[in-house]
């Protein structure tokens, strides 16, 4: 018996009772539903999680100064100025695993050109930090080691201040105000986007760290660092390098025994972790609920698989009378249920991708559908199908065709 | 019923040639559809043996049987039992569907048979839009699609008016004449006047064979 044939018959068996055929497969086509509309709106999330974490840059250790306590709670934070330009330079010289090595100190305030002012933050940082942030400039020059040497005061702005500030004109060359003093802008930074915490990136004005120091910050010492961000070499290296600047920080203010440490670090590739594990436990869960709403909608499919055999016992005893065999019967019904739950996968993917791209329209929140969720929603309902349709062909294909003939 | 085991047919035996038309008669509850049963090959007897074509059916397997209602025999039951919402000429094809033919071979021989039964014209009408002799029509054309030897007749007449009974009565009549073996299940004396062979039943015996009593 060909394939179309048992197609063609299980069609129509499925046309004859159509309210029927679409109830039944209502359990399927929410279920799929479901699963692509989450699994959508969860990838998409994870996407734009990855791209901002890829934004800050690769193999990233960050120092920043005060303590963690063993609670986890910081004591001092802000306002502690235990790191210098020093202890970027040791950094920098004496650990094996560290590529770069970055002091930058940060502030906020007014950028004034002409009659337009913007808010915005000011970032002071040496040469090193655009090559640990992999950040080019699109157009004019990057702060050089004379401009950090001599303090200079010359700036980079970011996307978003040079759009304030300059419209659509080229900002190089331009004297701005920034906190009242002059600077000249050297160069526009490429775009950046925004950042794993949501803030935009290049809302951002860059000053030499030195010329920061002096002219944008006070500090109860020269050479006072905020902050200093670290690129290791490599990927596997990020743990080493992290230990390495550790020990040689201890050493250098002198943290022995039990005392706590000035400074604590980080590690992005830490968070990157961490992100992977819950979009895991998330993935699980959802695959939970998938399975629980799939088996709801297989029992139903076998349920009325059931009714559909005894409502057409006849029809088998007559199809057994003219020379159909258990296997052809057997064939027949799980055709049936597979078409069935198949039918159902594909209007509960459309369904599902459209319930994603209405969401991600209205609350712009973004989604993503991989050809690989719908593969698998697909093959899973198929297997739905298969598994819960099994018990009720068997039980058509067993049935006797003297008995299955006289049934009423 | 259950465990209990209820002897429907005793001691009968029988032969049938090539080219017969065989009428078997009895009061109700006799044995009729039980020995057609057996000799449909749907049901094997509990002991006994039936030989088709000179081969022993007691030892095939159930795929051996399916096929051999496939291929050597027809079936035309009281009820008709076509296929609702189908097609008369997807009915008549169902045999050759379970033979593997495909869908052409299908279809040319299926409108051959509608044309023996006198229905062509009517291939894509479904059963409830057919008289009861047409339905019983695509039954025998159903039953002739696959050329069998034998067409097996369950009370083919039961639910037909006289007029309607005699032009099925002509069509097997025909059909014998092609040389097709005919064995018809029927309560009708005038019926089974049609036949050249009648065998009566009485609780699961036979009672009285046209053809030994000639002998006799
Ligand atoms: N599956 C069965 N179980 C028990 N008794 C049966 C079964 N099938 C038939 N019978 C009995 O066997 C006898 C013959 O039945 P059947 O061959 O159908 O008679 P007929 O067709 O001549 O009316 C009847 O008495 C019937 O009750
Ligand atoms: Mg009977």
């Amino acid at each position: 018996m060909d394939f179309l044939q048992t197609l063609k018959i299980a069609l129509r068996a499925l046309r004859t009772n159509k309210m029927r055929s679409f109830l039944t497969m209502l359990g399927i086509i929410i279920g799929i539903a479901a699963v692509i509309a989450m699994m959508a709106v969860g990838t998409g999330a994870s996407y734009v999680i990855s791209q901002q974490i890829a934004s800050i840059g690769s193999n990233i250790i960050l120092v920043i100064p005060g303590s963690t306590t063993s609670g986890g709670l910081r004591t001092g934070s802000g306002g502690a100025q235990t790191l210098s330009s020093d202890d970027v330079k040791a950094i920098m010289a004496e650990c094996p695993s560290v590529a770069y090595a970055a002091g930058t100190v940060r502030t906020s305030g007014q950028v004034v050109y002409g009659n337009m002012n913007w808010s915005s933050i000011i970032m002071g940082g040496t040469p090193e930090l655009f090559e640990i942030r992999e950040w080019p400039v699109v157009s004019g020059r990057p702060i050089n080691q004379d401009d950090e040497n001599g303090a200079i005061k010359v700036c980079l702005l970011g996307q978003t201040v040079a759009e304030n500030l300059f419209g659509s004109a080229d900002p190089v060359g331009n004297i701005i105000r920034i906190k009242k003093i002059p600077f000249t802008v050297i160069g526009v930074l490429e775009r950046k986007g925004q950042s794993p915490q949501g803030t935009d990136q290049d809302d951002a004005v860059f000053v030499p760290l030195r010329t920061a120091q002096r002219n944008l910050v006070r500090s109860q010492r020269t050479g006072i660092v905020g902050a200093v961000i670290v690129k290791a070499k490599n990927e596997e290296l990020i743990n080493k390098a992290e230990s390495e600047i550790q020990s040689l920080l201890n050493q250098r203010h002198r943290i022995t025994g039990g005392k706590e440490p000035d400074y604590s670090t980080r590690n992005l590739s830490e968070i990157l972790a961490v992100a992977e594990k819950s979009a895991k436990a998330m993935s699980l869960l959802l695959g939970a609920v998938a399975s629980i709403s799939l088996i709801v909608g297989g029992i139903g499919i076998m349920n009325i698989m059931l009714v559909s055999v005894t409502e057409r016992t006849r029809e088998i005893g007559i199809r057994m009378a003219i020379g159909a065999k258990k296997n052809d019967i057997l064939l027949q019904f799980m055709t049936e249920a597979v078409l069935l739950t198949m039918l159902g996968g594909l209007i509960g993917i459309a369904l599902g991708a459209g319930g994603a791209t209405v969401v991600s329209r209205l609350l712009e929140w973004p989604t993503m559908i991989s050809f690989q969720s719908i593969a698998i929603a697909f093959i899973f309902s198929g297997a739905v199908g298969i598994f819960f349709g099994f018990y009720p062909a068997k039980k058509a294909a067993g049935l006797n065709p003297i008995d299955a003939l006289r049934y009423e | 019923m259950g465990d209990q085991q209820f002897e429907a047919l005793k001691g009968v035996s029988f032969d049938v040639t090539a080219g017969e038309f065989v009428a078997i008669m009895g009061a109700s509850g006799s044995g009729k559809s039980t020995c057609m049963n057996i000799l449909g090959c749907l049901d094997l007897p509990s002991s006994g043996s039936y030989l088709l074509d000179g081969l022993d059916v007691g030892g095939m397997t159930t795929n051996q049987l399916a096929d051999i209602r496939n291929k050597k025999l027809g079936f035309v039951f009281q009820g008709f039992n076509l296929l609702a919402r189908t097609p008369a000429i997807e009915n008549v094809e169902l045999p050759l569907v379970y033979a593997g033919l495909n869908a052409k071979e299908r279809r040319q021989q299926a409108i051959v048979a509608m044309e023996q039964v006198g229905l062509a014209g009517k291939e894509n009408n479904h059963p409830s839009q057919l008289s009861g002799g047409q339905q019983q029509r695509v039954a025998i054309a159903r039953a002739l699609v696959n050329n069998p030897s034998v067409i097996l007749a369950d009370e083919p007449t039961g639910n037909l008016d006289s007029s309607t009974t005699e032009e099925i009565m002509g069509l097997f009549t025909a059909l014998n004449r092609q040389g097709i073996t005919i064995i018809m299940v029927t309560h009708e004396h005038d019926v089974a006047a049609y036949a050249g062979r009648q065998i009566t039943f009485k609780d699961g015996r036979i009672i009285s064979d046209s053809k030994i009593n000639q002998t006799d």
